[in-house]
């Protein structure tokens, strides 16, 4: 397979797998160069409007759990250039999500991937800086990525890295810029857009290391390369972090619309008999396990489900855990984790999450007062945060109907946990 | 009518500068409810002719700011449901 | 005081002065009440929340005309000599400096106050409500001044109007401030958030 991108022919191998992720120990720069040839230099006019229509013609989506088009995005920051605000691009690896480790794992094993798809992401808006927010613990290795690409020769932009805050709700696009400018890994209010206005009042384009990692290889081997895989509405390959009831619990790579089975299976597979399936991260949503197995693993695949891909995260329930508890466990999680900002957050969470620990307690609970709740709180925050733990109940409340029934006769199913969650936590 | 353009004037409100002080409630209640913790529900529906001048009076009272009346043709409130990391 | 003028100029506007001075003294005192009541969330089922909010914004506004008669007949008394300049510059005025000097003080506390309130909307909360704190201040210059300019504590009314706005004004202070840290120790308003031990930034 050849492309054509910026008048260079570049061979790559047509639909294989990784990707993303090389098969032996972490690249140097010269090993990366060596293994995917150099990235576009810095582009003329022509060739980024070449690359922005590639991009869009790739149909990269984004990894970060929202799936937004990565050309919409990057054209609308483009769009809102205005003089004396320089846009600046930022590289998200923040994942606050406790059960996913896929940035980390990318940031550790192909962080000039990510650093090629910043720099190109810099280029496209007209950026002169790049800041790569990357978790305490790979931010060494980014930190020496960057200083092998410094000493190789004079960077088109200017490289800062950005140690992550911690905290769920610390991943969300407006939290990151709000860390990055005043220390509050806090999300802020949407009007006015990040795209318009975001890190000090610059146009700001905030994209998933993943996505970035992405769009360094579209820059090389054009969008057909990547739509060689995957779904013809959700091309490309996305990472997955499979844990739980799994033989080999770990980061994954696999193309979009790959059959649930068989990215369980990336992961050896099954060790007991499933119950439920937890997917997209503890603001995804459960689904039995039987009935999605046979499913694709994509935003089409997992609809009618109710559930999503979002970020790429699969946790694997065994028949002898107890959904109820665990949801129970993440809800209270999940509501300590809220930034506090807006009142039906700060307060509906904690009501819910009550609510179903009552529940899976075998408590008499007011399942009217509970979907009351989750009614008053979607879509009321300022982030999704809120909507994420209401998708969660409900869809435990969904799945759950027969543990309901037989915690209600106070029996219980008992089990160890199988969902981490971080102790103490920030509050 | 007299041929201006039709504004959609709806009433929004910033979650983060709100305090559930309920001022809103009290002067627009058939825009406004309260949930169970005092925070104001709006309905996401243009602000009827009747009511504009009711709603003026709620976004200048907050003792917040929280409540603007966004004149252009509302979009969602946020992009999409799911957050984006 | 010697009121008893040995001229042939009724105190007229003198008198005016003293007593515009006092309502508008009761007045502001009120003014501080109303709007400790809002912040504090009074609301009930016959005098709703906005209607504290409302009250108060309109009695302040009905403090400026007492405020502008009380300035007015001050300066225009042929028997004291207050300029113009006086009454917003402190401390300018050579007759009793001090006394009137706290009042052009109150006057521009009180007015940054009123004019940031009027254009709150342009100037976001955060802007206004820095500068609404500047009533604190006011509030103290103003009833100093009252104490000192005015202080014919021997007429009982007088007197009582004084007394009454400091304990009204101290009381609402004090209910705030036990409210205040009541909610703190309840609600935190905001997590604190554990800053990163680590490097934030490292170019």
């Amino acid at each position: 397979m050849s492309g054509v991108i910026n008048g260079a022919v570049v061979n790559a191998p047509l639909g294989q797998l990784p990707r993303l992720l090389p098969a032996g120990p972490a690249p140097g720069l010269a090993q990366h160069l060596t293994r995917h040839g150099p990235p576009p230099g810095p582009l003329s006019d022509q060739g980024r409007a070449e690359l922005m229509a590639e991009v869009e013609r790739s149909g990269l989506t984004g990894r970060g759990g929202a799936g937004f088009p990565a050309a919409r995005k990057l054209a609308a920051v483009r769009q809102s250039y205005r003089r004396c605000h320089t846009p600046v691009a930022v590289a998200n690896g923040t994942e606050g999500e406790p059960a996913s480790a896929k940035d980390k794992i990318l940031l550790a094993r192909s962080p000039h991937l990510v650093l090629d798809g910043a720099a190109i992401a810099a280029d496209l808006i007209g950026a002169r800086q790049a800041l790569i927010v990357a978790p305490h613990p790979v931010r060494d290795v980014v930190a020496d990525a960057i200083a092998e690409r410094v000493a190789r020769g004079p960077e088109p932009i200017r490289w800062r890295v950005i140690t992550a805050a911690e905290g769920f709700v610390a991943g969300e696009a407006s939290a990151v810029v709000h860390w990055i400018s005043r220390g509050i890994p806090a999300p802020t209010a949407t009007p006015p857009r990040l795209a318009e206005r975001g890190l000090h009042g610059a146009p700001t384009l905030v994209n998933n290391v993943e996505t970035l990692a992405h769009l360094a290889l579209i820059a090389r081997y054009g969008a057909d390369w990547f739509r060689a895989i995957g779904t013809v509405s959700e091309p490309g390959s996305m990472l997955v972090t499979v844990l739980g009831a799994v033989r080999q619990p770990g980061v994954y790579e696999t193309a979009v619309g790959t059959p649930v089975r068989e990215v369980l299976d990336l992961a050896g597979g099954p060790s007991q008999p499933l119950r439920a399936l937890l997917i997209g991260g503890y603001s995804g949503s459960w689904v039995n396990a039987e009935t999605a197995c046979d499913r694709p693993f994509s935003a089409a695949g997992l609809a009618d489900l109710g559930a999503a891909v979002g970020a790429g995260m699969v946790a694997a329930l065994p028949e002898d855990a107890c959904g109820l508890a665990e949801t129970a466990r993440v809800a209270r999680y999940l509501a300590g984790q809220s930034a506090g900002q807006c009142g039906p957050c700060r307060f509906g969470l904690d009501a819910i999450a009550g609510a179903v620990e009552q529940l899976a307690g075998g408590r008499t609970t007011d399942i009217s007062l509970l979907d009351r709740w989750l009614s008053q709180v979607a879509g009321r925050g300022a982030c999704g945060h809120p909507d994420g733990v209401v998708r969660l109940v409900r869809s435990a409340l969904a799945e759950f109907a027969d543990e309901r029934e037989r915690h209600a006769s106070s029996w219980c199913c008992g089990g160890a946990s199988v969902l981490p969650v971080p102790p103490g936590g920030l509050r | 009518m007299n041929g201006r353009p039709v504004a959609a004037p709806r009433l929004r409100v910033d979650p983060i500068a709100c305090d559930g002080r309920g001022l809103c409630a009290e002067i627009l209640p058939e825009l406004i409810t309260l949930d169970d913790w005092g925070f104001p529900m709006i309905r996401d529906v243009d602000v009827p002719d009747d009511l504009r001048i009711a709603a003026d009076e709620v976004v200048r009272v907050c003792p917040r700011l929280a409540l603007r009346l966004d004149l252009n043709q509302a979009g969602a409130r946020r992009d999409a449901g799911r957050p984006g990391r | 005081m010697s009121a008893a003028a040995a001229g042939s100029a009724l105190p007229m506007l003198w008198l005016v002065s003293r007593a515009s001075g006092l309502a508008l003294l009761a007045g502001l005192s009120l003014v501080m009440v109303l709007g400790t009541a809002t912040r504090m969330g009074a609301a009930g089922q016959r005098v709703p929340g906005f209607a504290w909010e409302e009250l108060h914004r309109i009695l302040a506004l009905f403090c400026v005309a007492f405020l502008i008669l009380h300035v007015g007949t001050a300066i225009l008394d042929p028997y004291v000599s207050i300029g113009w300049a006086a009454t917003v510059l402190p401390f300018a005025s050579g007759y009793r400096t001090l006394a009137i000097g706290l009042g052009a003080l109150a006057v521009d506390l009180g007015g940054a106050v009123l004019l940031t309130s009027l254009a709150r909307q342009r100037l976001g909360y955060r802007a206004w409500r820095a500068v609404h704190w500047l009533a604190l201040l006011a509030w103290p210059a103003a009833f100093a001044h009252s104490l000192l300019a005015g202080g014919d504590l021997r007429i009982w009314w007088a007197a009582l109007i004084e007394v009454s706005a400091a304990t009204a004004v101290a009381t609402a202070f004090v209910a705030r401030l036990i409210q205040a840290v009541l909610n703190r120790s309840r609600h935190p308003r905001r997590p604190r958030y554990r800053p990163a031990v680590l490097d934030r930034r490292r170019a």
